[in-house]
């Protein structure tokens, strides 16, 4: 396995370099195209047009009896244009939602070129070879599929970047290109054109029913990773890419494995392996994001519960009195873990400081604590007397506010109630203290 | 029985059990999610055979509807926590079970006896020479008495929940406020969904479960004016291109599910002209009733 290894990966072998540089090429190209049909919310168009391609694969097979590339491919696009029209007819009709339609055309499609295959297989007639389009074979590329498909794919690729502005335009915001006077229609045919490209060119390699993955998976994953199309599109083409290299890397040490399959299952495992790490859109930046804030949120809990402790009763700001850390556990409404987790970052903040008979706030911690009750209390204000929300309606919906509201809006607040001095309970207002 | 009547019999129940709970996908706008349980069954299937290494129904049936599940679990999981789209969280699941079952298959074939094309367009032909016997007495195919329970479940099922199904379908948000767990419900249809498809699967293939959930029940919701009146028509639809496939593979030599599934579309396709024609004259008579106001239309 080792000595195969290292024969396919030294690309010695022009047979290896054809399949290799084939299978990438395609891959690629079906990412860079999903990108589009996935952006469009037509995710699943794909999969419906790659079954509808059999029964023009066997049509032309039973017309001419030879399975050339060329007539593959062309009774592939043409029936699976002839797909796209129905999709675009029955969802038309009001009594047919866009899954139905979907899920009409692959079926009916489908079975039509699977009775076809059947009663090509009961008449014995050579058909050797066609079912592979069922599972795809990486191995059977040769030479001249190769180049046909190379061209095709590459065709395709040339419209996207010649039409890459418009192309965004109309993925993206539509009643924009309606009023900028780009026709709409013109640009849905040519994203159908090339997204017929993709599926007939990928339908060799990893067959009818996987054909969905080559388009949505590497659009999927390349999506949690940017903001912007044209990247979006490089990490497609390379996710695409690495697949169908692995494809073809299988498809050499077992020939008789279909390669479909495995160039879908690395896909899969570089989607899923985008969703977690990704940066910010992935799962556990966003888990360890909503941590943070449920974290800061607490410990700024526990600082505000502190200054109420400490608060001078005429109002005139905090004196350092300890609060027994007991007493904290039943004024934040949190579990004695939290409590404990909150103290120690507070600590290690130096927002707080441990008193023989308690804890207090250290100068700075009375800072952020004023500046958190301030909010607070403005906010409380401003809900009374703005909204005529009932007073003792009030404090809950401040808790919740006072971990977000900006220096910005602060100042507003203040503004818009004429620099206020006491809240609707009558505890006085924090002033802000002058640099 | 002869073989055709048996061919005929196990045909009628697949198209009828999928005929049902198709109604609820169309209405719920599942239909992808059918098509993508079908796929993703052959994994159920995979697995069980090679953790159980038999082929007896019940785990079968029981691998497999888990594993349909999972993938409407799967969608729902990519869609809520990993912010996904629907359809292409759709896409990205079930590819990826069907790929992964396809490599066992292919890992170890010499154990498992699935043959790649039976899963995707099976073999009803087969179905009479599969029989199931008990004491030495044959007690006719196992299909049949794999199918019988679940379109009797499919029937009591759907008769017994088929109001809050709809109220689930059309309305969710009523419904949970109404206190009816729409979650529940979602999860015991998809249940239903892969039982049907699983226990129809190895007589018929995917290709023919996914024709047989989706295109009664949609050429039905283009006539009928109720739920009720759907169930009835989309049934009798199915009944229908059951028998026109039938003869129409015996005529042409061909695969009978494939042939049922042509016959289905033919149908689709004849139920959608009808349905145009019909709006076509009632927009004219409502022109005529409003004296040709221009803006009438659509």
């Amino acid at each position: 396995m080792w000595r195969a290894t290292l024969e396919f990966w030294s690309l010695s072998d022009p047979n290896v370099r054809w399949v290799l540089f084939g299978s990438m090429l395609l891959t690629a190209t079906a990412g860079v195209i999903g990108c589009f049909t996935v952006l469009r919310k037509r995710a699943l168009a794909g999969d419906a047009l790659a079954h509808a391609a059999l029964p023009g694969v066997t049509t032309g097979f039973m017309l001419t009896g030879s399975r050339a590339p060329h007539v593959v491919l062309l009774g592939a696009w043409m029936s699976c244009l002839l797909g796209y029209v129905a999709l675009e007819l029955l969802t038309r009709h009001p009594r047919i939602r866009e899954d139905s339609a979907l899920a009409i055309v692959l079926s009916s499609f489908f079975s039509v070129g699977i009775l076809q295959l059947t009663i090509l297989q009961h008449s014995g007639g050579a058909h050797a070879g066609l079912d592979k389009v069922l599972f795809g074979q990486a191995a059977s590329l040769v030479g001249d599929d190769v180049r046909v498909l190379s061209l095709l794919a590459l065709c395709a690729l040339a419209i996207v970047l010649l039409l890459f502005h418009r192309l965004k335009a109309v993925s993206f915001d539509r009643a924009f290109c309606a009023a900028a006077g780009i026709s709409l229609w013109r640009y849905d045919l040519v994203l159908a054109l090339i997204t017929v490209a993709a599926v007939v060119v990928g339908l060799q390699l990893v067959g009818v029913v996987l054909m969905a993955a080559m388009l949505i998976t590497p659009a999927a994953a390349a999506r949690y990773w940017t903001d912007r199309l044209q990247y979006m599109l490089l990490l497609a083409a390379l996710f695409g890419a690495l697949s169908g290299a692995a494809g073809a890397y299988v498809s050499y040490l077992a020939p008789a494995m279909p390669t479909g399959p495995w160039i879908v299952v690395t896909v899969s495992v570089l989607f899923a392996a985008s969703m977690l790490a990704a940066p910010r859109r992935g799962v556990v930046a966003r888990m360890a994001r909503n941590q943070a804030f449920v974290r800061r949120t607490q410990r700024e809990n526990v600082l505000r519960a502190l200054y109420r402790g400490g608060e001078r009763s005429d109002g005139s700001g905090y004196c350092a009195t300890p609060v027994p850390a007991s007493n904290l556990l039943t004024w934040c409404a949190l579990s004695a873990r939290q409590l404990e987790r909150a103290l120690e970052e507070l600590q290690r903040l130096e927002l707080i400081e441990e008193h023989a008979n308690g804890l207090a706030l250290s100068a700075r911690g009375a800072r952020e604590a004023a500046q958190l009750t301030r909010r607070h209390r403005l906010w409380e204000l401003y809900l009374a007397e703005r909204i005529n929300m009932p007073p003792d309606h009030v404090h809950d919906q401040a808790d919740t506010v006072e971990h977000v509201v900006t220096g910005e809006l602060e100042e507003r607040l203040r503004r818009e109630l004429d620099a206020p001095t006491t809240d609707p309970h009558g505890s006085s207002i924090p002033k802000k203290e002058q640099p | 029985m002869s073989e055709s009547a048996w061919i005929l019999v196990v045909a009628a129940l697949v198209s009828t059990s999928c005929a049902l709970c198709g109604v609820f996908l169309v209405l719920r706008r599942l239909a992808m999610l059918g098509d993508a349980i079908s796929h993703t069954v052959l994994f159920g299937i995979v697995v069980t055979f090679l953790a159980t290494g038999s082929r007896a129904a019940i785990p079968m049936l029981i691998g497999a509807t888990l594993v349909g599940l999972l993938t409407a679990f799967l969608t729902t999981l990519l869609t809520r926590q990993g912010r996904l789209q629907e359809d292409a969280s759709i896409g990205v699941v079930f590819t990826w079970l069907f790929a992964s079952a396809v490599i066992l298959v292919s890992l170890f074939a010499d154990h498992v006896e699935l043959d790649q094309e039976c899963v995707l367009y099976g073999e009803l032909a087969l179905v009479p020479f599969d029989v199931l016997t008990i004491g030495g007495t044959s007690w006719g195919p196992r299909a049949f008495w794999m199918l019988l329970p679940v379109t009797l479940l499919n029937l009591v099922f759907v008769a017994l929940t088929w109001r809050r199904l709809s109220l689930v379908a059309f309305d969710p948000t009523l419904a949970s406020l109404l206190g009816v767990q729409v979650a529940l419900w979602h999860y015991q249809l998809m249940g239903l969904v892969s039982l049907t498809i699983v226990a129809s699967f190895e007589s018929v293939g995917a290709i023919l479960v996914v024709a047989l959930l989706v295109l009664p029940a949609a050429s039905a919701y283009l006539f009928a004016r109720s739920v009720p009146q759907m169930l009835l028509l989309a049934v009798l639809f199915g009944l229908v291109a059951t028998l026109a496939g039938y003869w129409f593979a015996t005529v042409i030599d061909g695969s009978i599910a494939a042939a049922i599934a042509t016959a289905g579309t033919v149908l689709f396709l004849l139920a959608f002209g009808a349905s145009l024609v019909r709006h076509r004259s009632a927009r004219r008579s409502a022109q005529r009733l409003l004296g040709e106001h221009p803006a009438v239309s659509g």
